[in-house]
């Protein structure tokens, strides 16, 4: 049986579809959150940039 | 026709699974009680965690608990589909198939883990990958099928929670976090053996060695008890580190001498009288088990909001 465009399994999938898709979106929105937070707790700001470390270079003498 | 045969023509036919059937192999009401003991592991650790922080952890603790779920029902779909208490199952029911299930588990073991590392820390994502891996390895493959004493060791896993959620946010493990899963562990013995009392035919069926099923009620009744007897100084202990309190304290001794109460009445019922009363003791004493369980960590997490100043309460541990 061929499967028309209103057919029940459509719906099904489309339903299924939508909440994986929401599920993708919330999972960005989390990683985007979790990403400022751990920013904003200073997490990773200095990392090898081709330049000196500012916290391993040591103190000069005044 | 083998068994084979019956298996694979039902999956043949099966229709296409919805979202709810893969849901469904996440075992979403043991993930319930993973995300409540975990979050207040969590909440009542010293340090604060920023809330996205705390939303995230949980939920990969959560994700890591439904994997290991969806593992533990592709390993037992064929006792599943004898015992009347799974047989509607997703795959017993025909519905998704094992490699599905399987590699489901599998996939969002590896995704849970690894966002809790970026997420929390090194030790509680390590914690985590142990938790999935004793409870599809250590219980589900070889202590379940093999040994009467299967849920008294692969009660560690659901005993993990709330230790992974106390490490998520202080970084390590302490003897709060260590008194909370000897809570759970020693708890999870009794709590099933109740139920097999009344689904006794259930796991007779299916050939799964629990206690009633290789030593009989009998026996399984006095095990209950001295399980009980155990647990109830565990539960009071907590009453006496940084996280108790008077609540808590309150909180577990009322609730520890009903369930000693219970256990010494479950261990003085005959089989006979059971049986015509249709286990309603033991149905009573099951459901109060679960209550149980869940006020002693809402009493945890009352004494983590409510600071009682005026009264200078000891701790011991």
């Amino acid at each position: 049986m061929a499967l028309s465009r209103l057919h029940p399994q459509h719906k099904k999938r489309l339903r299924s579809n939508i909440i994986i898709g929401g599920l993708l979106l919330g999972f960005v929105a989390l990683v985007f959150g979790i990403t400022v937070v751990k920013m904003s707790n200073g997490a990773m700001l200095e990392a090898f940039d081709h330049s000196y470390r500012i916290s391993v270079t040591p103190a000069k003498d005044e | 026709m083998t068994d084979a045969s019956i298996t694979s023509s039902r999956y043949s036919t099966y229709n296409q699974p919805e979202f709810d059937d893969y849901f469904e192999l996440l075992k979403p009401r043991v993930m319930s009680l993973v995300i409540f003991t975990a979050s207040v592991g969590l909440f009542v650790a010293p340090n604060g965690v920023h809330p996205i922080l705390a939303f995230a952890s949980i939920l990969f603790i959560a994700i890591g608990a439904g994997a290991s779920g969806a593992l533990n029902m592709w390993w037992d779909a064929d006792i599943d589909s004898v015992m009347k208490r799974t047989s509607e199952r997703p795959i017993p029911g025909g519905r998704v198939s094992p490699s599905e299930a399987r590699n489901l588990g599998l996939w969002l073991s590896v995704f849970s883990v690894g966002m809790l590392a970026i997420t929390a820390n090194f030790l509680s994502a390590a914690l985590l990958a142990f938790t999935i891996f004793f409870y599809a390895v250590v219980y589900t493959m070889l202590l379940k099928r093999w040994t009467p004493q299967n849920i008294v060791i692969g009660g560690a896993a659901g005993a993990f929670p709330p230790m992974i959620g106390w490490v998520a946010a202080t970084g390590g493990v302490s003897v709060e976090s260590v008194l909370m899963f000897a809570l759970i562990f020693m708890w999870t013995p009794p709590h099933f053996w109740a139920l097999a009392l009344f689904m006794n035919d259930d796991y007779s069926k299916a050939g799964v060695p629990m206690l009633t099923v290789t030593h009989g009620k009998k026996s399984t009744r006095l095990h209950i008890l001295i399980y009980s007897v155990l647990l109830a100084p565990l539960a009071m202990s907590l009453a006496f580190t940084e996280i108790g309190g008077p609540i808590y304290f309150l909180t577990a001794l009322g609730l520890n001498g009903w369930f000693l109460l219970g256990a010494y009445r479950l261990f003085n019922s005959s089989e006979i009288n059971a049986a015509l009363q249709k286990y309603s003791r033991e149905k009573t004493f099951f459901f109060f088990s679960i209550f149980y369980l869940f006020a002693h960590f809402m009493a945890l997490l009352i004494e983590a909001f409510v600071d009682f100043k005026v009264i200078n309460w000891p701790v011991f541990f």
